[in-house]
């Protein structure tokens, strides 16, 4: 039996999903060999993500799989895009958009079998390191859409993005002395002010003048994101780690070292004034408790980078490699000696 | 310049200590007893007064050694002065103990052996972390409470 079917009860009808619909996946070119990351999501909970730097291609494929067989699929036009945005928590309703980047898939028409269709974004800037925070997110996204007349399919898949640094060219240590007049000095140094994410914070806290009973000092990182702008600014602390570098009264004249590793810690590189909308920054703070839990500190701000992980090998090292290959043994074995002395 | 792989770790450099700051007496003594509870005066007109007795090598103190005798209502003068001009946030006292004012009691009131011991604690407890306190020890009130006979409510208030 066949229904006739007016135009509003098809449409009914496809509200229900009675009609024809259809799965869209994205899949990427290179899935087997890229590299995926663990990024926190809003909600706290760890997931998987490709990996990509500023200047790759992204590549792939989106397959439109229809639900029912054999009927078509009438669509406005298939399309993916690239999409890099902010997201400001509190304003949920405006997405900021820095990166935009659309390719058209198909045409306006119908689909009567199940499609796969090619799409590559050529060394896109992705000019931001994906963030995840408490006030703000920023994330790049892929998203494939089937504009329908009512209501469109669409599909995200959300990667993830660091920015790489190389070592500063200037990287001058951090010294102070501070204190409180008659009461308690300090010459505090931490040996840079920028720091890689892998790196190790070596310093010391040398006491002048100790006329307070100090019980215990520790360092703290504390990690600021700072939203909004002009008269609305938040600022939301969080401590991230807290080391103590020392237990027990100093008197004048001792020297404390300090000695934190970083790679234990979860941090992003700083970020400053993201697309004027955000920045993410860390202080060191140098906190001294005394007898009667009164504490006593000093903020001091890093700045935090990301290091590549590409391992370099060095040039004589190459040379052999090199040699063995197109070389007799012998000679091979002459140039690896070499390397192996020039390396120790 | 050493591989950039392996951290550089090592320590800073410092000043070697000198030996009579190492083993020199520290500079950050203070003790304060609150201690001997007497009843003074007859009558409805007692009241209960504790010596306040301090040691101490702190610069900032002209006496290393001092002993007055306060009552807990000069605990409260103090108490009040340094919240009116200080910026610290002042702990608290024990508690005034209104209701043991009051007629009709079983017990001793407000003399009440346990209870003075108590105060007595809870007063102790008070001076030593005020005292302590580097902006605390700036105020005029404080010296004056602890070094001085008797507490002059007309005094000028500022800082040492």
């Amino acid at each position: 039996r066949h229904l006739t079917l007016t135009r509003d009860a098809a449409a009914a009808m496809s509200f229900f999903s009675f009609g024809q619909s259809a799965e869209i996946d994205v899949v990427l070119n290179d899935a087997e060999t890229r590299k995926k990351v663990e990024h926190k999501s809003e909600d706290g909970k760890k997931d998987k993500y490709f990996l990509f730097y500023d200047g790759e291609t992204v590549s792939g494929k989106v397959n439109v799989t229809l639900k029912s067989p054999g009927k078509r699929l009438e669509h406005q036009g298939i399309k993916i895009e690239f999409i890099g945005q902010i997201e400001l928590y509190y304003d949920r309703g405006n997405h900021h958009e820095f990166v935009s980047l659309v390719k058209d898939l198909a045409r306006p028409g119908e689909l009567t079998q199940s499609q796969t269709f090619d799409f590559e974004f050529t060394h896109v800037e992705k000019p931001y390191e994906s963030y995840t925070g408490q006030n703000v997110k920023l994330r790049y996204f892929l998203r494939a859409t089937v504009s329908r007349r009512l209501n469109d399919i669409s599909k995200e898949m959300d990667i993830v993005v660091h920015t790489l640094s190389t070592y500063p060219e200037m990287n001058s240590s951090i010294k102070m002395e501070v204190g409180i007049e008659d009461c308690l000095h300090i010459e505090f140094e931490y040996n840079k002010s920028k720091y890689h994410l892998k790196d190790v914070i070596v310093g010391k806290i040398y006491f002048l003048l100790v006329r307070i009973k100090i019980k215990h000092m520790e360092i703290d990182i504390i990690k600021r994101e700072t939203t909004g702008t002009g008269p609305n600014v938040y600022h939301e602390n969080d401590t991230i780690a807290k080391y103590e570098i020392m237990d027990g009264a100093p008197v004048r004249g001792e020297s404390i070292p300090i000695r934190l590793f970083l790679a234990g810690y979860e941090m992003t590189p700083t970020m400053r004034d993201i697309n004027k909308k955000f920045s993410v920054r860390y202080y060191l703070n140098l906190v001294l408790i005394d007898e009667e839990e009164r504490r006593y500190f000093k903020q001091q701000e890093i700045t935090l980078w990301r290091k590549g992980d590409i391992v370099r090998k060095s040039m004589s090292h190459q040379a052999s490699i090199a040699a063995q290959r197109f070389e007799g043994s012998a000679s091979a074995e002459k140039a690896l000696a070499q390397a192996k002395e020039e390396n120790s | 310049m050493s591989d950039a792989a392996v951290a550089d770790t090592r320590r800073l450099n410092s000043k070697p200590q000198d030996l009579s700051d190492a083993y020199g007496p520290p500079s950050n003594f203070l003790e304060i007893d609150v201690y001997d509870p007497q009843t003074v005066g007859v009558g409805r007109n007692r009241y209960t007064t504790y010596e306040v007795r301090m040691r101490t090598n702190l610069p900032i103190f002209k006496l290393k050694e001092s002993c007055v005798r306060r009552r807990y209502s000069d605990f409260e003068w103090l108490k009040n002065e340094l919240e009116r001009d200080s910026k610290i946030v002042v702990p608290p006292l024990p508690g005034k103990a209104l209701k043991r004012q009051l007629p009709f009691r079983g017990d001793e009131g407000i003399f009440e052996e346990s209870f003075i011991e108590e105060r007595r604690v809870g007063l102790e407890q008070f001076i030593n972390r005020i005292a302590g306190h580097p902006l605390a020890q700036n105020e005029r009130c404080l010296h004056m409470f602890l070094q001085e006979e008797s507490i002059d409510r007309n005094y000028i208030p500022g800082k040492v």
